[in-house]
């Protein structure tokens, strides 16, 4: 199977003195589903951030989709973004923007003819069950209801790569349910590799996973 | 309705602005006609022994506009009752002659100084009278105005300055967001920010439009109108065409700088 990432020697940090990911060697299948745990503070969401070039890397050197994260030019970057689908623990929606708008956003970024987004964005808040929400505002839904915006979101460009940033973090059990099955969706379905920062790793799941786990800076398989 | 607040913000601070500007441009431009009519009032006269030609005044300075020589004939009927008809013609032929000398344009205290000095370096002239004291008081009380208007300007142009620095920042913090959350799925700059260039271009339109509607009736009403006739003058305060484009393109300009200023300065967020 293909590698989608790539990290050799991968040291983050946000300042010169606190290394919070030390030499760090790891590496994703393309088409995987894969957990990343670890204690609150312990550089999880850190390393995510790394993945979608929003964090120089201190050293070492990452791949992402082919491409070398390492002094990566922002038209590159830009290109890579445009293939992976993000979900935020606080949602990161357009506040201004109706929720049809902020699901249809990937799909404005990479130029698709109206009519196709919005076949698309109706399919994916149909699938989310907020069709019936498409014109309203981010902050007139409640928190289980924007993460599954965010979702639709996420997966409306059919990215190649799917980073979860604590996605069911604040939500009630109906979202997380729906969240879950959406990401497994992608997975088997879309053939769409997952990468997913949790506390907890579901006990629900029906696919196969890999199982990252970091600790005092250190990342290891749980096998 | 928060969408419209947002609007209104950019929106007044604009037309406060404009309003600013237009109003500093009629107030130029009422002194500038002010002057123009001192000086069409203003004149000097001129005493010589013999007949001095135009341009031997206008060789004098560049600011000599015309010359008229004053008929001594009004003065001599005053006389001829208690003097004889051949006395009367000597008189005549003795009688110096008197210039009157009018000027392109209001002339500083320095220039009736200069000029007069030369008009008396001309052996023909005798007599020059520059009406000086009046003067000076006039061309100071204009001077005064013409200050005031400076400084209203630099005011104006403080006020502009801190106006923009305020937008900016709330721009800057309302803007950010959506800007990041764009980047974040691969939006390039243009995209990111052709949000941010589309709703200063508008409310730009908006705040022209406010102030060309609210000058332009200003213009039409009897009350500007009379204050202008009090002081004698009659200007336009307001040319639709020519001080629409100008406030509509100060306006556009400053938005688009204040957009570009906030592209300049964002930062993707970590």
């Amino acid at each position: 199977m293909d590698k989608v990432i790539v990290a050799e020697n991968l040291t983050l940090s946000y300042n010169k003195n606190e290394t919070i990911i030390n030499k760090a060697s790891f590496f994703i299948e393309s088409g995987s589903f894969t957990f990343i745990t670890g204690a609150s503070g312990s550089g999880k969401s850190t390393l995510l951030k790394s993945l979608y070039g929003a964090l120089k890397l201190k050293e070492g050197s990452l791949i992402v989709g082919g491409a070398q994260i390492n002094n990566i030019s922002s038209k590159k970057l830009n290109f890579l973004r445009k293939h992976i689908g993000i979900v935020f623990q606080d949602y990161k929606l357009i506040k201004e923007w109706t929720i049809e708008k902020n699901v249809m956003l990937p799909l404005i970024i990479g130029g698709y003819d109206k009519s196709v987004s919005e076949q698309q964005v109706h399919k994916l808040l149909n699938h989310v069950k907020l069709n019936h929400q498409s014109g309203k505002y981010p902050l007139e839904l409640s928190g289980g209801e924007q993460q599954r915006v965010a979702m639709a979101r996420a997966l409306s460009h059919n990215p190649i790569l799917i980073l979860a940033d604590e996605p069911t973090g604040n939500l009630d059990e109906y979202s997380s349910e729906l969240i879950w099955n959406l990401l497994e969706g992608a997975n088997t379905q879309l053939k769409t590799t997952i990468i997913v920062v949790t506390h907890h790793i579901p006990e629900t799941m029906k696919i196969d996973y890999k199982h990252l786990h970091i600790e005092y800076g250190t990342i290891y398989e749980v096998t | 309705m928060k969408s419209l607040k947002n609007h209104f913000s950019l929106i007044l601070a604009l037309f406060s602005i404009l309003f600013a500007i237009q109003i500093f441009v009629i107030n130029n431009r009422a002194l500038k006609a002010y002057e123009e009519k001192l000086s069409s009032n203003y004149s000097m006269i001129v005493v010589a022994n013999t007949s001095v030609a135009d341009d031997t005044f206008k060789k004098y300075s560049a600011n000599v506009d015309t010359v008229e020589e004053l008929s001594a004939d009004e003065i001599i009927e005053k006389l001829q009752e208690n003097i004889s008809k051949k006395n009367i013609e000597l008189l005549k032929i003795s009688m110096p002659k008197f210039y009157r000398i009018h000027l392109k344009s209001f002339p500083t205290p320095s220039e009736i100084k200069y000029l007069t000095s030369n008009l008396l370096k001309n052996s023909s002239i005798t007599k020059v009278e520059d009406f000086s004291n009046n003067h000076d008081t006039v061309y100071k009380l204009l001077l005064l105005f013409k200050e005031i208007t400076q400084l209203f300007a630099l005011v104006i142009m403080v006020v502009t300055v801190l106006l923009i620095a305020k937008e900016m920042r709330i721009w800057q913090f309302k803007h950010s967001e959506r800007m990041n959350i764009m980047g974040l799925f691969g939006a390039p700059v243009w995209l990111r920010s052709a949000v941010l260039f589309r709703l200063a271009i508008v409310d730009a339109l908006f705040a022209s439009l406010f102030a060309i509607g609210l000058f332009s009736i200003i213009s039409q009403t009897l009350w500007a109108k009379q204050q202008l006739s009090v002081i004698g003058i009659d200007i336009d305060i307001f040319k639709f065409v020519h001080d629409g484009t100008v406030l509509g393109v100060v306006s556009v300009t400053i938005s688009i700088m204040l957009a570009s200023m906030i592209v300049i300065g964002y930062k993707e967020e970590v």
